[in-house]
Parts: C-alpha cells; structure tokens; sequence
C-alpha cells in the first residue's frame, strides 16, 4: 500500500492533533511547552490538513481506508472525497493561523489560576473531533468524533468557569448540543434502517419512500441547524462563542460551525438518495431569516465578541440561502444551477471562516490588550495598535461584502444563482427566490452599517475610557497570524477562478455537474453561466481601484499643495469636543432599532434618583428567547418536577425503574 | 446573445475609450449639479450662480491648504481618494454613449452596487474618525439610509436584469435598444422605484438638503464636516459623480435611445449619442430641481416609509416580470 496518500496525510493530522493534546498535559508549571511545542504541533496538523484538502481537490478521487478501531462488526471506516477535503482545507487553514496566535495570546493565563493543560489538552481533542467528522465513512464514527467535538468545546466555552455567564453558556451549549446529537441520531437511524448497516455507503443504496427520506432530511436539518445555528435555534451561540478564550472563539465560529453545514451537506446532498424541491425552499427560507435577524440582533450589540457571534448566524443563512438555491434546483431538474448553488455556499463557508477568525483573533487583541470586551469603552485604538486596525479593516469590509474582497464573491454567486430562477416553471418559486435575494441584499447592507459601528467605535475617533488607553501594540505571534489571515481575505476576493476550478470535484460529486465553464476565459474571469448573462474580473477591477487611487493622489500631492495643517477638530465652531461627546455604539444603531423595532424587545426606562439625576437604562434583547425558549424551559422544569416524584433516593428503585425499562424495550422490539 | 468576452470589442483602442468615458464623467459631473442648481434658481425666481461655478469651487479647494484635526487617523486621508476613486469606477461602470465597452465586462450591475456600497463605507467611517459629534451623527443616518436604499436598487435592477436575462449592463441595454419601444409595466415599477433611490442616495430632498449647513438634520455634509482643501474637493465631486451615475444609469437602461452599439465608431453617431445624452441628462435635471422645489425635507423617520415605497415598486416590478413577462 502507499503511504504517501491524501488519506494516510489526514490521519497524521489527526494524530499530530491529538499529540498536541497529549503535550499539553503536560504544561501544568511549563508553560513553554503548550505555547511551543503543542502549538506547534497544532500548527504543523493544520498544515498537512491544508495539503491533504488541496491534494484531494486536485486528485478528485474518493481515498477509502479502514481504520484498525471500532466495533467487532464494524470497523471505523475512513474516506476523502473532495466535499470532506474541502472542509479539511478550512479545518486546516483557520487551525494554522490559531497555532501562531495561541503562542502569543495564552500568556494572558499562564500566570492566573486558569489551568494551561485544560486548555490545550481539549483544543487539540476539539479539533481532532472536527478533523474525524469530515473523514468518517460511518455513522459510528460519525458520532463519536462530533460527540468529541461537542464534548471538548463544552470544556473550552466553560474555560473561565468561574464567571457565573460562562457556565451558563455552557450549560445551555451542551444541552443545545445534545438535542442536535440526538436528532442527527435519529437521522441516521432512519437511514441505517432501509440501507442495513451504519456505513454511509450502504446509507447510500437505501431505497427510501419519499416520506420517510423528507423526515431523514427533517431530522438532519434540525440537527445541523441547531449546531450551525440557524434562527431560531441560533439562541445558544451568541451565549457560548464568546464565553470561551478568543482563538477558540475563532475556531468555534470560523470552523465547527462549518463542520455543521458539512455535515448537512453530506446528509443532504450524499447520503438521502433523492432530492426533493421542497426541502430547497425551507431550507432558503430558513437561511433568510437567520441572515435578516442575525445581523439585525448584531446591531443591538455592543459587547464586541457577542457581535461577532451574531454575525455568525448572519453568514450561516447566508451559505444555507446558497445550499437552498443548490437543493431547489437539484430537485426541480437543474443541475448546472444546483452546482452554481453549491459552489457559492461552500465558497461563502469558506470564506466566513477565514473573515470571521480574522475578526474573532483582532477581537482577542484588543480584549488581551485592553481587558474591555464592551465597545462603548473604547475608541481610537487605530493610532495605538495600527497592525490589528489594518487587519481588522480588511475582515470588516470583507464581512460586509465590499469588492474587491472575498465576502463580495460568494454574495455575488449566489446572487447570481437567485437570478436564474426564471428558468423553474413554478410561478410560486419564481417570485419567492427574489424576495430571498431581497433579504440578501437588506443583509448585506445592514451588515455594512453594523462594521461602520464597529470599526468606527473600536478603532477610529478618541478614547472613551481609561482601558483604551492603555492599549498598546500586541506581540509578533498575533499580528502574524492576523496577516496571514488577512492576505487570504484578498487573495480569495481576487483570485476566486482558481479556487472553484479547484472545488469543481464538489458539485461533480454531489449533482453530478461541474462548473468548468465558469472560469473558462481563464483565471483572469468569472463567468459563473455564460459569459453574457454576467461577468466579473476581479484581478481586473483592482488594478482599476488602485490605479485611480495612484492617479489622484499622485496628481493631487504635487509640490507645495503636499503641507497638511493640524489643528482642532472644528465640530461646526462648537466649543472643542471631548470622548464623551463622540456618537456611542448604542447611538449609532438607535436609528435602526426604531426602524426595526418590531422584532427586538426593548426595555427603557428612565428614573430620576433622589439627587434629581437622571438614570437612562436600556435593554435589548432576542424576542424569540421568550417565544420560544422560555416556555421550553417552564415545560421541561415542570415535566422534571413530576417525574421527581418516582425518585426515591433508594437504589433498589432505580435499579427496579431499569429493569422495567429493559423488560418493555425487550417486549417492544420483540 | 453576444458573448461580450470573445467579440472583438476587447482592443487597446477600445481601452483607451475606457479612459476617455472616465474622463468624461469627471469632468461633466459638476456641470450637472450646476445645472440642477440654475433650474431650481430659476423656478425660485432667483438668477442662481453660473454653470462653471462647481468647476470654480472645486479649484479652489484643491489650491487650498489642508486642515486636519489632531485625532484623526491615517484612515481620515485615504477616505478621499477610496471614495473618489471608487465612484469613479462605479460610473465607469455604466455605459455614458458607446454600449461594448471593455470595462462592462469586468464589472456588472451587482458590483456597480458594491462599488458605490465602498465608498460608502468608507465615507461613513470617515465621519466617525476624528472624534466629533456630528460626523458619527452623519454616518448613522446614512447607514440607515443605504441599508434600506440598497435593496430597492437592487430589486430595480434585477428587474431589467431579468428580462436581459443577464445582469451586464451592456446586455440590458442592448436587450432595450433591440426590443424597440415595448411598453413593459415591469419596467414602470423598476423606474420609479430607481427615481426614488437615485433621490435618497445622491442626497437630495426630500432625504437629505445638499444646500443645508443646519446642523441637526445634516447627513451628507455632517460626513464630511471636517474635510478641508484638497479632500473637501474630492469628496465633493465624488458627491457630483454620483449624482451623474444616478442619471445616466436612469437614462440609458431605460431610455437608451441614441446610444451607439456598433463597434466601428463613426462621427454621426458620435453626435447623435452626445446631443441625445445631454437632452435626456438636462430633462431629468428638470424634473428632479422640479421636484424639489415642491417638496420640503423629510424628518428622518419619515425616511423609511419613502424608501419601503421605493422597495415595495421594485419588488413589484419583479413581481409583474416573473408573472407577466417571463415564461420558462
């Protein structure tokens, strides 16, 4: 057998994982050894997961191996087709850029009572969890890596766990974590049920009735869903990213919730014997809402961390709006607008996983630097930290989907996909996949207005509290890895030809169409139908940019015109302005939460103290939490307080309620 | 269909006309607001200043000194040169009297919007950077603004985009010009939802007051508060370009009578594109100083029901496209 195969490579990724886990243990008093030597082996995993899914796009061939591990009849089985090398791609490539963070980031814990091997054993396990989900051939293993990543992460949200808001994020994580389990469970379930055994190959010759294949995708969409965080099954996500420290913050949001849209894909796509349309259509609805209220509740925010983790619902319906489009049109008989669909989802996964760990590791630059997650102290941190105010300028314009950056691209496709609706015969379709490109667009803007709040409150005008001014420049390790991830906002915005000829084994594997016509007038073009329905160049498009920008400024800096005066800020003649005159976080979004009021709760109150002082307080919060989740809450409290009765405290009852359990199961299956 | 990529449009002569539509643009941009400016004088029996006046003030700023405040950042001297240069690629972007430009393949209709959505952004942040009251007043009020403009515009242009069954500009407008006169009600909705837009967009009343300096109901100008010399100048006529975007973009996808289509360019046609060009120009002029000499400045809060108007005709015009116009 050869060894040098892409499948052999992923395995030492997983095992260079978990051997950074294993080191880990170790760094009890050692800190040097989490911070170099598991990091580093962190680092070189993420790389051969970069090589591997560059190398299995490029061969385009399913690799099979089975692993000497698992069940007696049935043995873990692995396999790397191009979709598993894709995700293996983003695994790697956001892992990299933590691994040269980490080593500068943790010295914010080595010294305090946070334990360092907590920390690095369960990232490594964390992420080799994610790295087996993507290479499972089973359903056994399927489970048992996303229970290892569900499982670790629970531990890294928990970190600090001695903040009582962490341990309540964590609490609501894992419980939001195990309905998804459970209901991936059962979708697998339905489907080892007709094929026979848990291996996804004999999932993919079952022969399903229609109704039973629609519950299987039922069941996975609410699953992945909840892990992905689609509305209204996001409410644990905003609570649980920004709990854990801010690089596995960027692994959470830029990957694991990847792992879930993989997930949903294989299931989807791969697995489910046929298409049906009408699953296209939830699914774009879904994806519509969650980009329409995400970014809305994102708005609201102004704790920085919790922003971005609303912005994470926000570009998780973005890339289900383009799966949607993919499964409306794989069921209506289209498949060269299915792969179109496709690409553009996977495109937009890949690139919300290089922007938001971009932003994710400047949010933890700016918390290490200034110990302040709450935007409204801030200010100015420009002038005090101009790397991360560069870096964070590209993953903000990118977030908000400006050209010539990669956000721009994926909106763009699926835009483009939208477009094409008039080819279904459904008049229905026809006019509903517009209104969807509508929620699309409103997004997008919004999502530009909420980086303006950001960039301009975090970075630009003057300090509002004395934690900005300390801010200072952050160390090497940090502003490499934000570079690093930086260049690849741009290179991805710019060279998207070479990107999706290289994913083209995708949609050949899944709807059995390629999309070589879209990069067919060479790496320079983006024609993603033909080249007269729409075009894009983008290489062309920033020589353009800079080449204006170059030609003003060159010839407007001529001579003596180059002098700048400084002088006060004038303010229309006022008397000069101080911080705290500048426009707040909360000031900035108060024209769109009048706008949008409807869908938040609003608390305001205003009272008057004994001193005659006035005491504004104003509270904004998700209304589907108490739509939905509270009376959710009530329900199962009073379900357990009636099933509180059968305990006893006596272990004879316990084991008597056991074995009358087992004897109906029996009864039952018998 | 025209494959616009293979056709032999794609020359260096036909790049250098690239070059002379972006120099156009800049340099009709101001006469436009002047003009505006002088039909709106004249409605309010005032003699208004003179069409070269923009030009004037423009050379002013750009002999003058730069005052810049203390705060602000190296973020606050680029803002000018993004925002101009971006705007003026986005105008680029629209065919002003040859269809078949080179550059119409580069960009289309989708990225035309992400052009102007840039500079936005950047005017926005600009607004916010050195740390006065007013700016971040202005950058709120217009990220509102476009974030409710920007869908309407965009369902305006799928319309058409919809019926050329291509979101390139130039196929939109050869789609028109081959068409004839058609009578499309799609196209009625799509156009006042545009008009509508092109009015929050650029500025004008009853959104926003170009002319006013009152500072509590300033968007635009409570932007660019701060900005002296050189890069007031620049944000002025980025301001003008749009402006002029707006209106060629109106005129010609939807009345692109006049326009010349065929590749080897001959003088008459030339002309016939130019005189046809300013008459369509100065008759939008018109009616937009018309306009808003019979309206008064909305509240803010008014804004949004103005602009839902705006998304409510262009969905509507999609809507009777997909139901009407369009079968498989």
């Amino acid at each position: 057998m050869n060894l040098m195969s892409p499948v052999n490579l992923a395995l030492l990724a997983v095992l260079l994982t978990l051997t950074s886990s294993v080191v880990s243990l170790g760094s009890g008093g050692r800190p040097w050894l989490l911070r170099y030597v598991a990091m580093a082996c962190l680092g070189l995993s993420g790389i051969a997961s970069v090589t591997t899914g560059l190398w299995s796009l490029q061969v385009q061939t399913a690799d099979l191996l089975q692993l000497p591990m698992g069940l007696p009849w049935l043995p873990w089985q692995v396999r790397l087709d191009a979709l598993s090398g894709f995700f293996l791609l983003i695994i790697g490539l956001i892992t990299t850029a933590v691994a040269i963070y980490a080593p500068g980031y943790v010295t914010e814990y080595q010294n305090g009572r946070d334990s360092l091997p907590v920390l690095g054993g369960f990232t490594g396990l964390f992420v080799a969890g994610m790295q087996l989900v993507v290479l499972a051939d089973d359903a056994f293993l399927f489970m048992v890596a996303w229970e290892l990543m569900s499982l670790s992460s629970y531990f890294l949200v928990t970190f600090q766990h001695e903040q009582s808001a962490s341990r309540r994020a964590g609490l609501l994580y894992l419980i939001m974590a195990h309905i998804s389990g459970l209901t991936i469970l059962l979708a697998f379930g339905v489907l080892a049920g007709f094929g026979g055994t848990f291996s996804f190959e004999a999932m993919r010759l079952a022969e399903l009735s229609p109704g039973w294949g629609s519950a299987a995708f039922g069941l996975a969409l609410l699953g992945f869903g909840t892990k992905a965080g689609l509305v209204p099954l996001h409410a644990w996500l905003p609570e649980a990213h920004p709990a854990a420290p801010s690089h596995i913050s960027a692994l959470m949001s830029g990957v694991m919730l990847k792992v879930a849209v993989y997930g949903f894909i294989r299931m989807s796509f791969d697995l489910l014997p046929m298409i049906d349309w009408s699953w296209g259509v939830i699914v774009l609805l879904l994806g519509s809402v969650s980009s329409l209220l995400g970014v809305l509740y994102a708005l609201m925010q102004h704790d920085l961390k919790k922003l971005l983790a609303y912005h994470s619902v926000e570009n998780i319906g973005i890339i289900f709006m383009g799966l949607g489009l993919s499964l409306l049109f794989a069921g209506t008989g289209h498949p060269l607008l299915a792969a179109l669909g496709l690409i553009a989802g996977l495109y937009h996964t890949l690139n919300h996983a290089v922007f938001k760990a971009l932003l994710f590791l400047g949010a933890g630059a700016i918390v290490h630097t200034t110990g302040q997650k709450d935007m409204e102290h801030m200010g100015g941190l420009m002038r005090r930290m101009p790397w991360t105010g560069l870096f964070f300028l590209i993953g903000c314009i990118s977030i908000s989907a400006l050209p010539p950056f990669n956000g721009f691209i994926s909106e763009w496709l699926t835009f483009q996909t939208a477009l094409q609706a008039w080819v279904l015969e459904n008049g229905v379709l026809r006019s509903l996949i517009p209104i969807a490109a509508a929620m699309l667009a409103l997004t997008g803007a919004l999502a530009a207005a909420c980086f303006v709040k950001v960039y301009g409150v975090t970075f630009l005008g003057r300090a509002r509290g004395r934690a900005a001014k300390r801010a200072r420049k952050i160390n090497l390790y940090m502003r490499t890895s934000q570079g690093l991830l930086a260049v690849l906002c741009l290179l991805l915005g710019v060279f998207p030809g070479v990107l999706i000829n290289l994913m083209n084994g995708i949609p050949n594997l899944l709807v059995g169409q390629n999309l070589t016509h879209a990069t067919r007038n060479g790496w320079l073009w983006l024609t993603p139908i033909n080249a007269s329905v729409a075009s894009y160049s983008a290489p062309l498009v920033l020589i353009a940019v800079l080449a204006i920008w170059w030609l003003s400024a060159s010839l407007l800096r001529r001579g003596e015109q180059r002098r700048i005066r400084r002088t006060q800020v004038w303010d229309c003649g006022f008397s000069t302005p101080n911080e705290r005159m500048q426009y707040t976080a909360t000031a900035f979004a108060q024209p769109i939460r009048r706008v949008y009021g409807l869908l938040f709760r609003i608390e305001e109150t205003v009272d008057t103290l004994g001193d005659g002082s006035r005491r504004h307080k104003l509270q904004v919060t998700d209304r589907l939490w108490n739509l939905l989740y509270e009376p959710v809450n009530r329900w199962v409290f009073a379900a357990a307080r009636r099933v509180g009765r059968i305990q006893s405290g006596q272990v004879r009852g316990y084991l008597g309620w056991s074995l009358g359990t087992l004897v109906v199961l029996l009864w039952l299956i018998s | 269909m025209v494959d616009f990529l293979s056709s032999n449009s794609w020359s260096s002569s036909s790049w250098l006309l690239v070059a002379v539509q972006a120099a156009l643009y800049a340099v009709a941009a101001p006469l436009l607001s002047a003009w505006i400016k002088k039909v709106k004088s004249h409605l309010q029996n005032r003699r208004g200043p003179s069409l070269l006046q923009p030009y004037r003030d423009l050379g002013n700023l750009l002999a003058k000194e730069v005052l810049m405040a203390h705060t602000a950042s190296p973020l606050f001297r680029s803002a000018p040169y993004i925002v101009f240069g971006t705007t003026l690629l986005a105008a680029t972007v629209v065919p002003l009297l040859v269809v078949r430009l080179p550059i119409e393949t580069i960009a289309d209709v989708i990225v035309l919007v992400g052009f102007l959505a840039m500079a936005r952004f950047f005017l926005a942040l600009a607004g916010m950077d050195v740390g006065s009251a007013f700016g971040g007043m202005g950058s709120s009020r217009e990220m509102l603004l476009s974030a409710l403009a920007e869908p309407a515009m965009l369902m305006a242009v799928f319309t058409l985009a919809m019926t050329a069954h291509s979101t390139n500009l130039a196929s939109m407008i050869t789609t028109n010009l081959d068409a004839g006169l058609v009578l499309r009600p799609s196209y009625l909705f799509a156009l006042l939802g545009l008009l509508l837009v092109a009015v929050a967009e650029t500025g004008r009343i009853p959104i926003d007051n170009p002319a006013t300096h009152l500072e509590l109901t300033m968007i635009h100008e409570a932007m660019i508060l701060e900005y002296s010399g050189r890069h007031l100048a620049l944000m002025e006529w980025a301001a003008q370009l749009k402006l002029m975007l707006y209106g060629v973009l109106i005129c010609n996808v939807f009345f692109p009578w006049g326009m010349v289509s065929q590749m080897p360019l001959g003088y008459p046609a030339i002309a016939v594109a130019v005189v046809s060009l300013i008459a369509k120009l100065a008759l939008l002029g018109m009616v937009l100083a018309i306009a808003e000499t019979v309206n008064a400045k909305m509240r803010l809060f008014r804004a949004p029901q103005f602009l839902n108007l705006a998304l409510l005709l262009a969905l509507l015009g999609l809507f009777s496209n997909v139901i009407l116009e369009t079968g498989p």
